[in-house]
């Protein structure tokens, strides 16, 4: 607009290059297995999956939710995969928009099979990494918006500690101990071409696009 | 992005951004709790030296839907010839403390000087400056062209994409209109063809700078052109006839205008099956449309209205939802 | 009138050979090699080494604003600022406050500019009364006044009535005085905000075209034709006013013409910026108009360049641009400006600088008796010296104007005045101002 650039839109989650540094903690097999895993958990927990919505967080938390789902058709029969997926933006619940350039909005879109929405359901937010716990309180009150579920619990794929608010994950792929400093990565073959997860050891200074995870 | 004053401050992908981020404005919109907490704590003010309740009752509600704390200055009358300048009130709502001042003006480029005067420190959204430009009206009318003829069951919206191949017949008072002006060069940063239809009297000096075709014959634009979408602009009662200041009217009579340049059930017919007819209100039935066509199932002017709400609540997101710059 | 003597060493008439001059009562008492030797040993001696001598600068087109507008300027404020434009004569303009429409208002500021010292002020008489453009004004009392008006114009407006213009054109001439135009067709020009083009169309201001410029001039001239009198057009602002001029000429129709530096210099894009110290009257036209008047002064089509210095008030310009008032100052910049785009670009020497911005302007003014003389012995010492080289840059702050409202600021200007003398008188010295008094 008049300051004369383009809108900016780079969303922290949004850079898509596989990185040539640092270390790599989990890789595609040790993704795949801790996705089952999960899906088991998810099953035993809630005694089926009738009820059971999985609502990805977009960007990555929404493949996550759909490979979780996959799962879930596979093992439990009679499932519905279209009252089964859904995904929510929390861009707009956020509490640190004016410490980012402009982030670009993601789609909430409930499952289509469900009419009727969220009420009563359980539903599974799905993410890729839990950090401070900010993007998941985000969540919470988006979901408020949108309906009122029975239960909702959380499923990530890396928990890397660190919380600044009291929340917890129902469901964890990896629970990986890291300092402030370092950055946490979370590839997927959807989103970046290759499924990995890797450590950086950022400068402190960029690691502030983290904060809010 | 700072402020928003002109269409042409647009570029195709920002242009193309306001769009994407309005479609997902719109379907928080027809959900039961349309609030949403983006905005909260933030400050807009609407600034409106002319009347137009409508525009202002769009900002209002898109500032509203994201939770911003509104302030509505109504300051028609107060201008120029008595009281209080354009910079004294400029300095008031810097003291109030405005995150954005959406500001309707007389005065071609007032919005301008607000935002580069250094008044203000605010985001400046210009909500229509004189015969200059109205930038959020050229955003809900592409994004309900792009919504009706982009749109596919997959994507109804659109998103991702501009408006390439459409073609678009602006018809009236080019003129006096900033709405006529912004389309032009919005729907030509997306990528439609636009034929302004007109009168030559109606049509200003120096268009043919103006990215667009001009033509005089409305009947021969809609069947050689067989435009997607036609938008019909208000024609201004005061240039019909002498304006009592000595003016001369810019047409014979309203009825001769009518019959040359109003879209009536005939023209109606004439036009494609799929081509939307739009108007940025309000409308003067009759007079430059027919009552057949403006409630006719292609007309989507009432649509237009509500999508206004939507490109207004992605406009003050992206100009407001943002990292603070530092105060220099 | 004795007073200090002057000798000017090294100095170029015109831009010739330097040579030395000496100023004395008032006049001009030696020029060359034994200018020295006559000067008294009291003489104050100026190394004026590379610097061009003109005729003091005279100005056809000012507004001095007194009386009435005492909060934008001042006779004594303006004429301060002529002088160290390089001025040493300015024709005041007739819109003031009460307008100056009788004997009693132009004596009035007359008085003032005598008082002031600075330049002399003749002022301009109104060609109708209140310049209402209904009836003449008196411009026989305004004639024979101590004023000993000259030029008669309506300025501001346009003497559109071609009845009134036929009666004023031949009435002046019974005491051989000039109406100066302002061109304007006021009906294809109500509301008008800047030039009608492509600019306009797109920023949305309202199009004062230029055939409401030119249909007033082919108008006029025709007129004074039929009539024999003497015309002058203000501020001719675009290529079809520059033909119709050169036609009217070639006709052999007694007509002048001026232009002013901003219309030699900025064109209308400026006007994207909605920034009205660029908004003026004439407005500023295009490129193509803008190097049409540079060729037509060169090739004297246009007789001279007139400031039409109009300051105005910082809240009549801080505000949106319909809002805000018409005009520029243009005192301080008009010798660099035309140094600028005429003399550094080769398309005229000093000799012509002195011819557009003094003698010509004097001729009309009918003030040449005592301004835009040779630079002779014998002759008034009313001088400008001029810095051809001096670069510099234009700061509104530094203006010595009452108001700030010029459209130069920031920009480079070659040609900077260095001193003027009225009279003998410094009234300028090393640029800066030499306060009436502080030499006797």
């Amino acid at each position: 607009m008049s300051s004369g650039t383009v809108l900016p839109s780079d969303d922290p989650r949004g850079s898509a290059s596989p990185p040539a540094t640092g270390s790599e903690v989990l890789g595609a097999p040790e993704i795949s297995r801790a996705l089952t895993r999960i899906a088991h958990e998810v099953l035993e927990r809630n005694k089926g999956a009738a009820d059971v919505v999985l609502l990805g967080i977009p960007t990555r938390g929404l493949p996550l939710a759909h490979r979780l789902a996959e799962r879930l058709v596979a093992v439990e029969d009679g499932l519905d995969p279209d009252r089964l997926v859904g995904s929510l933006d929390v861009t707009m619940y956020r509490d640190d928009l004016h410490r980012h350039p402009t982030r670009t909005i993601g789609e909430t879109e409930l499952p289509p099979g469900r009419p009727a929405g969220i009420d009563d359901a359980v539903v599974v937010l799905v993410d890729d990494v839990l950090y401070s716990g900010r993007t998941i309180r985000a969540a919470l009150d988006a979901l408020n918006d949108l309906g009122r579920p029975r239960a909702v619990q959380l499923a990530v794929l890396v928990d890397r500690g660190h919380r600044e608010l009291p929340i917890r994950a129902d469901y964890v792929g990896k629970n990986l101990p890291t300092s402030v400093a370092e950055r946490v990565r979370v590839h997927l073959v959807e989103v970046d071409g290759v499924d990995q997860v890797r450590i950086e050891h950022g400068d402190g200074g960029d690691s502030r696009a983290e904060v809010a995870r | 992005m700072k402020h928003l004053l002109s269409a042409a401050d647009l570029d195709r992908t920002s242009a193309i951004e306001v769009l994407d981020t309005a479609a997902r404005m719109a379907a928080t919109q027809g959900r039961e709790i349309k609030k949403l907490p983006t905005l909260r704590g933030r400050t807009v003010v609407n600034l409106f030296f002319e009347d137009s309740t409508r525009t202002r009752i769009s900002f209002e509600t898109a500032a509203k839907r994201l939770s911003a704390d509104v302030i509505n200055f109504s300051a028609k009358g107060s201008s120029v010839s008595k009281g209080e300048s354009l910079k004294d009130t400029a300095l008031t709502l810097q003291a109030m403390g405005a995150d954005a001042v959406v500001i309707r003006h007389q005065a071609s480029g007032a919005p301008h000087r607000l935002a580069h005067a250094g008044w203000v420190g605010s985001s400046v959204v210009n909500a229509g400056d004189g015969t200059h430009q109205h930038p959020t009206q050229a955003l809900l009318d592409a994004f309900t062209v792009r919504r009706h003829l982009v749109g596919t069951a997959d994507e109804p919206d659109g998103v991702g994409k501009d408006l390439t191949g459409l073609r678009v017949a602006i018809v009236g008072d080019v003129l006096h209109s900033r709405v006529a002006r912004s389309n032009v060069q919005l729907l030509h940063t997306l990528g439609a063809r636009v034929t302004l239809v007109a009168p030559p009297t109606l049509v200003p000096v120096g268009v043919e700078a103006w990215p667009c075709d001009v033509s005089y014959h409305l009947d021969d634009v809609i069947t050689d052109q067989q435009p997607d979408a036609i938008m019909m602009l208000r024609v201004q009662r005061e240039r019909m006839g002498a304006d009592g200041t000595g003016g001369t009217s810019f047409f014979p009579s309203p009825l001769e205008y009518t019959r040359t340049f109003g879209l009536d059930a005939r023209r109606m017919a004439l036009l494609p099956e799929h081509a939307v007819v739009m108007h940025p209100g309000p409308m003067n039935r009759g007079l430059e449309i027919s009552a057949d066509a403006a409630d006719s199932p292609r007309a989507v002017i009432v649509e237009q209205v509500a999508n206004g709400v939507a490109v207004r609540m992605a406009v003050l997101y992206l100009l407001l939802a943002k990292e603070r710059e530092a105060v220099a | 009138m004795t007073g200090t003597e002057h000798l000017l060493r090294g100095v170029a008439p015109l831009g010739g050979d330097p040579t030395d001059l000496l100023l004395a009562d008032g006049r001009v008492a030696a020029i060359g090699p034994d200018a020295a030797a006559r000067a008294r040993t009291d003489a104050r001696v100026l190394d004026a080494a590379g610097l061009v001598a003109l005729p003091g600068l005279v100005d056809l087109h000012t507004h001095l604003r007194e009386p009435g507008r005492e909060d934008a300027e001042t006779v004594r404020s303006g004429t301060r600022a002529a002088a160290l434009g390089g001025f040493t004569a300015v024709h005041a303009m007739a819109n003031t406050t009460p307008v100056a429409d009788t004997a009693g208002v132009v004596e009035q500021v007359w008085r003032l500019g005598r008082d002031a010292g600075w330049v002399d002020v003749h002022p301009v008489g109104a060609v109708s009364v209140g310049l209402e453009g209904r009836r003449l004004a008196e411009l026989g009392a305004m004639a024979h006044s101590a004023a000993r008006v000259r030029v008669f114009s309506d300025d501001g407006h346009c003497v559109d009535d071609p009845v009134l213009m036929r009666r004023a054109l031949e009435y002046v001439k019974a005491f051989d005085g000039v109406v100066a135009q302002h061109a304007q067709e006021p009906r294809l020009t109500a509301g008008a905000q800047m030039h009608e083009g492509v600019v306009s169309a797109e920023v949305g201001l309202a199009g004062w075209p230029a055939v409401a410029e030119e249909a007033i001039i082919a108008r006029d001239v025709l007129l004074a034709g039929h009539v024999g009198a003497r015309l002058h057009v203000c501020h001719v602002s675009t290529a079809g006013s520059v033909e119709i001029v050169r036609w009217a000429k070639a006709r052999g129709i007694d007509v002048t013409a001026e232009v002013t530096p901003h219309h030699l210099l900025l064109t209308d894009e400026l006007a994207r910026s909605y920034d009205p110290l660029y908004k003026v009257n004439p407005p500023l036209r295009t490129a193509e108009d803008v190097e049409a008047l540079r060729a037509g002064l060169a090739d004297g089509t246009i007789d001279i360049v007139a400031t039409d210095h109009a300051p105005h008030t910082r809240e009549d310009k801080d505000c949106e641009w319909a809002a805000a008032a018409f005009g520029m100052t243009g005192l301080e910049t008009a010798l660099g400006i035309v140094a600028s785009v005429m003399v550094d670009t080769g398309r005229m020497d000093w000799a012509g600088v002195a011819r557009v911005l003094s003698s010509t302007p004097a001729r009309i003014g009918r003030v040449d008796a005592a301004h835009g003389r040779p630079i002779a012995v014998g002759e008034p010492a009313n001088l400008t010296l001029v810095d051809p080289a001096a670069r510099w840059t234009v700061v509104p702050e530094a203006m010595a104007s009452a108001s700030r409202n010029t459209p130069y600021g920031g920009r480079e200007l070659v040609g900077a005045v260095r001193a003027t003398f009225l009279r003998g008188r410094p009234t300028v010295l090393d640029g800066v101002a030499v306060e009436p008094g502080e030499h006797a």
